[in-house]
């Protein structure tokens, strides 16, 4: 285990930012904070730095602690890069020099070598001599992975690395970036609020919402498998149905009875609590959950589509005045208005139990 | 991950602390200290309020205070929108317009700071007076005519605005070149015209470094004493020079100076408070903008207002001078003017390199600790340039004559150590001038971006390293423009100088106070344009540096 | 890095070395004596290398004003280098002595070379050269049988023909001093504030724009320090300026001196030498190199004045011991301040 943060808890004044938060990378892994702005989770990343001390909990790096209350190795001790939103690069030096700044008790020609090795894994061989101003963005942003990982540190850590690139260039360079992390055995974590982004760059993810993590998992888990209302609706589209538990792996809703394996937070341990509510629950579906298919006999009415080239994102109208949503190939060009055959097609069976007085 | 000698192997405890029962940092502790330091002549003054001389003070309540309070009042004011109303404009032309000789104006005009107001106002009076030049030809051409009195309240102002706009129009310059040019050309691309984007946008956004010269312009003021005795214009001041030189009460004249520096202490932090909410850093690339060019009769009036303010304040009193120094110079120029030139080089070199170096310093810890502590600890530190030179003066003698007895009485030295040595002069001119490289190197810390110092600091480099490696070379304008400041203003300084230095280390200022104490104005030009030869020095580096 | 670090050290080694040297000169200064002088270095340092010449007794010097001067001088207390204080005016050596700064001297020499009503009564200072105080005016417009004393100076028929340099020149506060040792506050205050109400031109910064005022009409008569009109009538021999000897005809009366003086520091480490100097400087060589620097008047009646100097005329100097000037100081301002004389 490279680096485990423990009930980690942060406040300023009265103010909780971080709340008991706890999870563990493994060396060569990459993993990802995601979560809305605000949720606390740069602030982790900076307790991680060790540029804010924490006030409850503890971080262990490399078998290290190196945060507790009242204890901090300050960051220069840490042997952690760090890449940030806006770069940070050093307007006064070159981007040899910016990426050899990292370099110590290395004699020049060992530097530089590092520094054009460096260079060439990010793509700007030949670039040492410009100055930041002179690169585009994404160039910049090169230099600052660059830098980070001259000194090969213990931890790479990003702070939104991609915010300030456009659409574009954020996903091919995210998956550039994550083929370097992984050319260099690099392990790192990454700040974001892009669930594409996300997704695209990490081995592990976590949820952040109001200083807690919601949960710590793989993407596939998070998408198919959340288990909080938070995740289920902060990761990937879908609504929630009310249901009906009719045991431990059976759900009843309008559309039909699920049957399999019923997670979230009415798997086993929750289920008590479900029941005493009279079994009432709210059902996750996934647009994918919901296949159009013109034999069907449970009919929804077109209410909205988003055109995507290969599918079209059906938002559709229940019976019931329920919506859910529907991913279909986008041969099946429908109607705003029309009704159209749909039926049930889940895998996993997510379900939280019914809060009467606020839905999700 | 591949193994790389990179690091020195050092296990990560090393260098953990705990911060429970923090110490505050050395980074802290340096400041706290050197503010203490500097404090000490204020406490010095301040003291002088627990035994109130009533029969003086009561004098000059009924006779004297309201009448130069007001003249104090309208000084200031006159001043501060003077140095302002001619540094910004002057400072935002050279800094982002194009205009014919722009080039030369931009170094040009900070010549004036290389001459002492004093010297600038006894060439005014020389000039304009009615028994000068000017009038005295207006008469024999015209016959009697009636003139203003330059020796008024606009002529003290026009002279003092004259000497000190070049703080404003150097820092105010230095922002402009440094701001980012995203937010002008935001505000162009929402319909503003350069002249609204310089009002809503480039002027409120070098707010800091303005009020700050203008600040230091005012602090002048207030503190001086010499260009309004050549006016004998009554000011604050004059009154402490009264209470001690005609009235023998230095008690009353630290008193009156206490009230000074509360008021000053008080203005400086409401002015603090006003803006503690805000941040300056910079948006965008600060590469050289592209200049806006400026054409036809705006292009004309452009290089007439920078010729004017230049010819006002450096190229009439300077040719006055030389006039002067001229008839003098045979009798009066000999070897020990080598001497007097490099006593005031070298003393200006070393004090710009020590008080930027402190400046810098304070500016550091204020960074890595923000708070109020070392806010005010910054502040308090730098009241010593609102303080009449000679209080200061005595102010710093006083406690360190004290050491020195004590030292000879428990019998560690012979004879007195520090009195008279240049450890003690340096000491003062810290004190003296902190403010003023503290200004623009602040101003300009609070630019660069926090990301900076922690991406530093992830990559190893931290305290001494960081400062050298990252702040130094990024406020290397700033810290230009301080040091140039400093040297300066050492040049020029009299009574420190004065008072503070050992046998035999006369400068070029003393030559001008030996000269104008005797009223011997004429033959006090020759060490006065000695002294601006000297002053060139750092503009002209300060040119060089800028045109690179 | 390393250009930081070398020039670092190099600066620290200057620190060291000018430290350790001043500590050494002061340790060593055995065979010379001390000055702090507030007469500027141009008047004093001639004689200063004239008596090193003679008697092989080195001079350290120091100027600056007085008020900073005695500051020093009692912040330094025990053990102050200086030994000898000089001044421009009676009035600082006469705040010196009241802060225990000086200490008397028994000098038969000094006694006799110097007239009583310009040394101290207490024998702490000494008067060195004489700066008669006068009245200098225009003579295309003024005849001189129409003046005759300062307070006339305010008399109805010279309104708008006066000027005078500020009330903060401290020749003007003697002066101020003496006439209320002679007539008391009341009349002085009267006196003073007619001369305000006389004024053409506020009060200028020095003697010499006083006198340029006056000869370039802008007012007719001002009172200035007789040696400014010397240096300004040498440097322009044509204006149309004559001096004028007020107060001759009364008996306790006379033309207002001051006096550019010096007095033995109470610590001085080197008194007999300091002694001796000032002796020296009573002595008629001396006396003609001071008075003659700067177009003074010596003090030693013993000694011839200066040709140049005796042909503006001879003069009855006002009796009153000039110690008066300083006594009487703070009151004189204070009058002065209470009638307007900026």
């Amino acid at each position: 285990m490279l680096l485990e943060l423990k009930h980690v808890s942060q406040s300023y004044a009265a103010r909780k930012v971080l709340c008991d938060l706890s999870f563990a990378l493994n060396t060569g892994d990459i993993g990802c904070l995601l979560g809305p702005s605000g949720c606390g989770k740069t602030t982790v990343l900076r307790a991680i730095a060790g540029f804010e001390p924490i006030t409850g909990g503890e971080i262990v790096l490399n078998g290290e602690r190196v945060s507790a209350p009242g204890f901090i190795v300050p960051a220069e001790k840490r042997r952690i890069g760090m890449v940030f939103q806006d770069y940070a690069l050093f307007p006064h030096l070159n981007v040899a020099a910016n990426v050899g700044f990292g370099l110590h008790g290395l004699s020049s020609v060992e530097r530089n070598k590092r520094v054009e090795e460096l260079l060439q894994t990010v793509g700007l061989e030949g670039s040492g001599q410009a100055y930041p101003h002179e690169l585009s963005g994404g160039q910049q942003q090169r230099v600052a992975l660059a830098r980070a990982l001259a000194p090969c540190p213990n931890l790479l850590l990003m702070d939104e690395p991609f915010s300030n690139l456009d659409v574009e260039l954020r996903e091919r360079l995210s998956l550039e970036v994550r083929d370097i992390l992984k050319q260099q055995g690099a392990t790192a974590i990454i700040v974001t609020h892009d669930q594409h982004e996300a997704f695209a760059m990490s081995d592990m993810i976590g949820v952040m919402h109001d200083g807690e993590i919601q949960q710590w998992d793989k993407a596939y888990n998070l998408y198919h498998l959340p288990e909080s209302r938070f995740v289920a609706d902060f990761v990937g589209q879908g609504v929630l149905l009310p249901g009906k538990m009719l045991n431990a792996d059976q759900v009843e809703i309008e559309l039909g009875t699920l049957h399999g394996e019923v997670s979230g937070a009415c798997s086993s341990e929750g289920l008590n609590e479900v029941s005493n509510n009279g079994g009432e629950v709210e059902v996750l579906l996934r647009p994918d959950d919901i296949i159009h298919d013109d034999a069907s006999p449970l009919l929804a009415q077109v209410e909205h589509k988003a055109f995507r080239g290969a599918d079209i994102l059906y938002t559709l109208r229940l019976p019931s005045g329920n919506r859910v949503l529907s991913l279909v190939p986008s041969h099946h060009n429908h109607a705003i208005g029309e009704w159209i055959g749909i039926r049930l097609e889940v895998d996993h069976v997510v379900a939280f139990p019914l809060i009467k007085s606020a839905g999700s | 991950m591949q193994r790389l000698p990179v690091y020195s192997a050092k296990a990560p405890r090393t260098g953990a602390f705990t911060f429970k029962f923090r110490l505050p940092s050395a980074w802290v502790l340096a400041a706290l200290l050197i503010a203490m330091l500097t404090l000490v002549p204020v406490v010095v003054v301040l003291s002088s309020l627990l035994t109130p001389e009533r029969e003086i003070w009561a004098h000059l309540v009924e006779y004297q205070l309201p009448q130069l309070l007001t003249n104090t009042f309208w000084l200031v004011l006159g001043v501060g929108l003077g140095v302002a109303i001619i540094g910004v404009p002057l400072a935002w032309l050279t800094a982002v317009c194009e205009f014919p000789g722009r080039k030369q104006f931009s170094w040009a005009l900070l010549l004036p700071l290389a001459i002492p107001a004093y010297v600038t106002a006894f060439v005014a009076i020389g000039l304009l007076d009615f028994t000068g030049p000017v009038q005295t030809l207006a008469r024999e051409w015209w016959g009697p005519i009636e003139f203003p009195s330059i020796r008024s309240r606009g002529g003290v102002i026009a002279v003092m605005t004259l000497a000190l706009y070049p703080y404003v129009y150097l820092i105010a310059r230095n922002a402009f070149l440094t701001q980012g040019k995203h937010a002008l050309e935001v505000a162009q691309s929402l319909g503003l015209s350069p002249t609204v984007g310089f009002f809503r946008v480039a002027l409120p956004m070098a707010r800091p470094w303005i009020v700050g010269g203008v600040m230091l312009a005012l602090m002048e003021t207030l503190a001086d004493f010499g260009t309004v005795a050549v006016f004998n214009y009554d000011t604050f001041t004059t009154a402490i020079y009264k209470a001690w030189f005609s009235l023998f009460s230095l008690q009353a004249a630290s008193q009156l100076a206490s009230l000074l520096i509360v008021f000053v202490l008080v203005v400086l932090l409401a002015e603090q408070q006003t803006r503690k909410r805000m941040h300056y850093t910079q948006t965008g690339k600060h590469s050289v903008q592209a200049r806006i060019q400026l054409t036809g009769a705006r292009a004309w009036l452009a290089s007439g207002f920078c010729l004017i303010v230049l010819a006002l304040g450096f190229i009439i009193p300077v040719t006055q001078l030389l006039l002067w120094a001229s008839e003098v110079v045979e009798q009066d120029l000999d070897a020990r003017y080598l001497d007097f030139f490099w006593h005031s080089l070298a003393l200006a070199a070393i004090a710009a390199l020590l008080v930027g170096a402190v400046a810098l310093l304070l500016s550091y810890s204020a960074r890595q600790h923000p708070g109020f502590l070392l806010r005010i600890t910054a502040r308090i530190a730098t009241i010593g340039y609102a303080l009449p030179g000679a209080v200061l003066a005595v102010g710093i003698f006083i406690p360190i004559a004290w050491l020195d007895n004590r030292l000879v009485a428990v019998g560690w030295v012979q004879s007195p150590l520090l009195q008279g040595s240049l450890v003690v002069m340096l000491l003062a001119y810290l004190i003296r001038f902190l403010a003023v490289a503290h200004s623009p190197i602040e101003s300009q810390m609070q630019r660069i971006t926090r990301s900076v110092d922690e991406a530093a600091r992830s990559l190893g480099v931290s305290g001494i390293n960081l400062i050298a490696r990252v702040h130094i070379p990024m406020l290397s304008g700033s810290l230009l423009t301080a040091a140039a400041l400093v040297f300066v203003d050492v040049m020029k300084e009299m009574p420190i100088t004065l008072m503070t230095r050992p046998f035999g280390w006369d400068t070029l200022a003393v030559r001008v106070f030996e000269m104008t104490a005797a009223g011997e104005w004429n033959r006090a030009a020759l060490p006065a344009v000695a002294l601006v030869l000297a002053g060139l020095v750092p503009v002209l580096l300060l040119t060089k540096y800028r045109s690179k | 890095m390393d250009k930081h670090q070398s020039l670092l050290r190099r600066l620290s080694g200057i620190f060291a070395a000018t430290a350790m040297l001043s500590v050494a000169m002061t340790a060593f200064a055995t065979s010379e004596i001390v000055v702090y002088s507030a007469r500027n270095e141009q008047l004093i340092k001639p004689l200063f290398d004239a008596y090193t010449k003679e008697t092989g007794t080195t001079i350290k010097f120091l100027t600056d004003k007085e008020g900073p001067l005695l500051q020093k001088l009692k912040a330094e207390g025990a053990n102050t280098p200086a030994d000898i204080l000089i001044t421009v005016d009676a009035g600082n050596l006469w705040q010196a002595s009241n802060l225990g700064l000086l200490q008397p001297v028994k000098s038969k020499t000094l006694l006799d070379n110097v007239p009583a009503h310009l040394r101290d009564p207490a024998n702490q200072w000494f008067g060195l050269s004489v700066r008669a105080r006068t009245i200098i005016y225009n003579k295309d417009k003024v005849k001189p049988a129409a003046l005759s004393t300062y307070e006339d100076l305010g008399n109805p028929k010279w309104k708008d023909r006066l000027c005078l340099r500020t009330s903060k020149a401290v020749y003007n506060q003697s002066l101020v001093a003496m006439m209320i040792n002679e007539y008391g506050e009341p009349k002085t205050e009267k006196i003073v504030k007619s001369w305000v109400a006389n004024l053409a031109t506020s009060p200028l910064s020095n003697d010499t724009r006083a006198m340029e005022a006056v000869a370039a009409g802008q007012c007719d008569m001002t009172v200035v320090n007789t040696y400014y009109y010397g240096a300004l009538m040498k440097k322009k021999p044509k204006l149309p300026l004559a001096i004028f000897w007020p107060n001759q005809n009364t008996k306790d009366s006379g033309v207002h001196v001051n006096i550019s003086g010096a007095g033995v520091t109470r610590h001085a480490k080197h008194r007999a030498d300091a002694v001796k100097f000032l002796e020296w400087m009573s002595s008629e060589k001396a006396q003609n190199l001071l008075a003659d620097a700067n177009m003074e008047y010596p003090v030693n009646p013993k000694v011839k004045t200066d040709a140049e100097v005796a042909a503006w005329g001879e003069f009855k100097q006002n009796p009153i011991n000039v110690v008066k000037a300083g006594e009487l100081q703070a009151t004189a301002v204070k009058l002065m301040d209470r009638v307007r004389y900026k």
